[in-house]
């Protein structure tokens, strides 16, 4: 039975062999179709998992409310305005009554100001983030070494400083930072307890990847530097209480009804002026996975349709081949082919062709991935189920438009076949 | 290796005529059988072709029976039905004891491929296949291609004196030995009976002397054989000429009867 397999495969090849090029090209009409479709589906993956990587970094369970600079009115722009102090955005009664209003969620406030941090000769200007205990679990990251911010850090705020990873190997290249000091800003001197893990996220609204920031007591963040910080890039004061409001929900079916619970208490102060911003990272999330989906169907239209094509050539060849080959069938019929027989070596050879193309079709569409993440730096995702689901089409392609010529040769009348020139 | 029954041959062609002379019986098994068979082509309303029009007649094991006849007097349409490659319009063709008008399509592929070996005037190998693999072609079809076909095959090849061969396309031999090929293809199944159709039309007349005489070797080995031709030198080589005229037939003469030393009679 496997030998007479192998046997009609061979026979299917030696066949489509008398004609190579008529047959390499077809072969290639699937070949190009499924390649394209590995390939185009494995960079809308990679395009939406960088995307969904990071609102699941984000926290699905998580509310973030963000201070945002108001949209700059006519009166403020003028030049005297530089010297006026712009204050806006979340302040600290609103966290608390964030924490009253949702009980259940965890609720981190946090303080960002650009500044350099110094140690020696090493400088870096970043972005140092003001913040409390809960803010690790909340983003969900992790100390490599030393320790996070603790209650009591926030009680006797403390000078002490923990680094991102990126932060602690610019500015100590060679020792380890733990107990050292550095200074930030020109006069405030803080001690290095702890260094996170590296997370390689996505930087955050202000511009900085966590790995790059310095974490600090918002207790010595308010002490030390206060509320009015002037904003180095625009070069004016600004008074900002708080510009984040991170609240962990114990799930993610709490999402929705917090964010509306926030956004009902932030509207009668901030509605009208725009100057925070509530995200949801698992709506975001969803969002994007929907229009994932969306894009996946579109792609497996348009595959549809190049197999399609690959498929119409595949029956073209093999009606030509069946009217070649007529003299051949009638041949076969007299030494005792039954119907049965015909369709089938006519079927095996459109699916030697198909899968075929097919097969390299999968090779080809794993290379260029490849080749695109290479020279173009665009995240690709080569997803199994993606690969066998262009070979499986492709493999079926050539069955179903192989099916009508092969018909058509198994009921050609033996004596007229014969008969053929 | 190949189970050919050297049973010695004898007139035993019986044909329902009322020429006496013909309705001879003899006590070898009939093999196939047409009992008043008709096959009309109906082309238009009023314009009905009777290419067959009441035919009886009987092939017995080890019969040499040529069939000759004008043309258009309805040989190859006999052939076709005697190979089962065509049913009677009316009557009955019965080979290997069925009534094969009445097989469904399976069953006839299987009359083919089981009981009937085809040699045709072309030839009519498979261009892409080997020597070894054409004459496999009717043993795939029974699902019996094995070591055992293989040696079969070469036994043949080394019958028709082409046992070195095995391994050439047809392209590369000449039109005898592709030929010889073919006969030896129409001898893989071990069928009842080798049909042939002008087998000889295409070659020159050594050749056709060639193969003529390879068809007397196998007829000595038993093997029954029915020939269409237009060439009377090849008929002469039967026992039997069966004469047909216009759908029917004329005469049946046997042919020892003329020339008694070149059958093996008694
Ligand atoms: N498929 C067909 N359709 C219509 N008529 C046919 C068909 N096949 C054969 N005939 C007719 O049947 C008659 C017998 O044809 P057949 O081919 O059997 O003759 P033949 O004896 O083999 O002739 P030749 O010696 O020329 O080969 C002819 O009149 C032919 O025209
Ligand atoms: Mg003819």
């Amino acid at each position: 039975m496997i030998g007479d397999t192998m046997r009609i495969v061979r026979l299917g090849l030696k066949s489509l062999l008398l004609h190579k090029l008529r047959s390499s090209l077809t072969t290639a009409g699937i070949l190009f179709g499924v390649a394209s479709v590995i390939a185009m589906l494995a960079v809308g993956e990679g395009a939406s998992k960088e995307t969904l990587q990071q609102y699941r970094d984000m926290g699905v369970t998580n509310v973030l409310v963000r201070s945002k600079k108001p949209e700059e009115t006519q009166q403020s722009t003028n030049a005297s305005s530089m010297w006026n102090v712009l204050g806006y955005g979340l302040l600290y009664q609103e966290a608390d009554r964030v924490q009253n209003l949702l009980p259940q969620g965890i609720v981190v406030r946090s303080r960002e100001f650009q500044r350099g941090v110094v140690h020696g000769e090493h400088w870096a200007s970043t972005m140092i983030v003001g913040t409390e205990p809960p803010f690790l679990e909340v983003t969900n990251m992790k100390v490599r070494e030393g320790r996070w911010i603790t209650e009591l850090d926030m009680q006797r705020q403390t000078n002490c400083v923990v680094l991102g990873e990126s932060l602690a190997r610019q500015l100590f290249p060679l020792e380890d930072p733990i107990g050292q000091t550095v200074l930030i800003g020109v006069e405030d001197r803080f001690e290095i307890v702890g260094v996170l893990e590296y997370q390689g996220r996505a930087a955050s609204p202000n511009g900085t990847t966590l790995d790059e920031c310095a974490f600090i007591p918002l207790t010595s963040s308010r002490r030390r530097f206060g509320d009015t910080i002037r904003n180095p890039s625009t070069n004016r004061w600004e008074n900002i209480e708080l510009h984040e409001i991170k609240v962990k929900m114990p799930g993610p079916e709490w999402v929705e009804s917090a964010a509306g619970v926030v956004d009902l208490m932030l509207k009668p102060a901030h509605g009208a002026k725009k100057d925070t911003e509530i995200t949801v990272p698992l709506e975001l999330l969803r969002k994007e996975e929907r229009a994932e989906r969306m894009f996946s169907l579109v792609l497996a239209v348009i595959a549809s349709i190049s197999l399609l094509v690959g498929g119409i050539g595949i029956m073209n060849v093999m009606l030509a081949t069946v009217t070649e080959r007529t003299r051949e069938i009638g041949i076969r019929r007299a030494l005792g082919a039954k119907k049965k027989h015909i369709v089938q070596q006519f079927l095996v050879e459109a699916g030697v062709m198909s899968t075929l193309g097919g097969l390299v079709g999968v090779g080809l569409g794993l290379l260029v991935p490849l080749g695109i993440e290479k020279y173009f730096e665009q995240p690709t995702e080569v997803k199994t189920q993606h690969v066998l689901m262009a070979f499986g089409i492709s493999a079926l392609v050539g069955v179903v438009f192989g099916l009508y010529p092969a018909w058509r040769a198994a009921n050609m009348d033996p004596v007229e076949a014969l008969r053929h020139e | 290796m190949v189970p050919v029954a050297v049973v010695p041959a004898a007139a035993g062609l019986t044909v329902a005529t009322e020429d006496p002379r013909v309705t001879a019986a003899t006590d070898r098994p009939i093999i196939a059988e047409f009992v008043d068979v008709h096959r009309h082509y109906v082309m238009g309303k009023d314009n009905v072709v009777r290419a067959l029009n009441g035919v009886s007649m009987q092939v017995r094991k080890g019969d040499y029976l040529a069939i000759m006849g004008r043309s258009g007097s309805g040989k190859s349409t006999m052939l076709n039905i005697l190979g089962g490659l065509d049913r009677p319009t009316t009557g009955e063709y019965r080979v290997g004891g069925r009534d094969v008008g009445k097989l469904d399509d399976d069953a006839l592929s299987d009359v083919r491929g089981r009981e009937i070996g085809f040699i045709f005037q072309s030839f009519n190998l498979i261009p892409q296949l080997t020597v070894l693999e054409n004459l496999e072609v009717p043993l795939f079809y029974q699902g019996r291609v094995g070591p055992e076909s293989r040696a079969k095959a070469q036994y043949l090849a080394d019958r028709v004196g082409l046992g070195k061969r095995l391994e050439h396309k047809p392209m590369e031999l000449s039109g005898g030995q592709q030929q010889r090929v073919a006969i030896a293809r129409a001898l893989m199944n071990d069928p009842l009976f080798l049909l042939a159709d002008e087998a000889t039309g295409n070659l020159d007349s050594n050749t056709e002397r060639e193969i003529l005489d390879l068809f007397d070797d196998l007829r000595k080995d038993g093997v029954t054989i029915v020939i269409v031709t237009h060439n009377p030198k090849v008929a002469e080589r039967a026992d039997l000429t069966l004469w047909l005229k216009d759908g029917q037939v004329e005469k049946l003469v046997d042919n020892r009867a003329a020339a008694p030393a070149a059958g093996g009679a008694p």
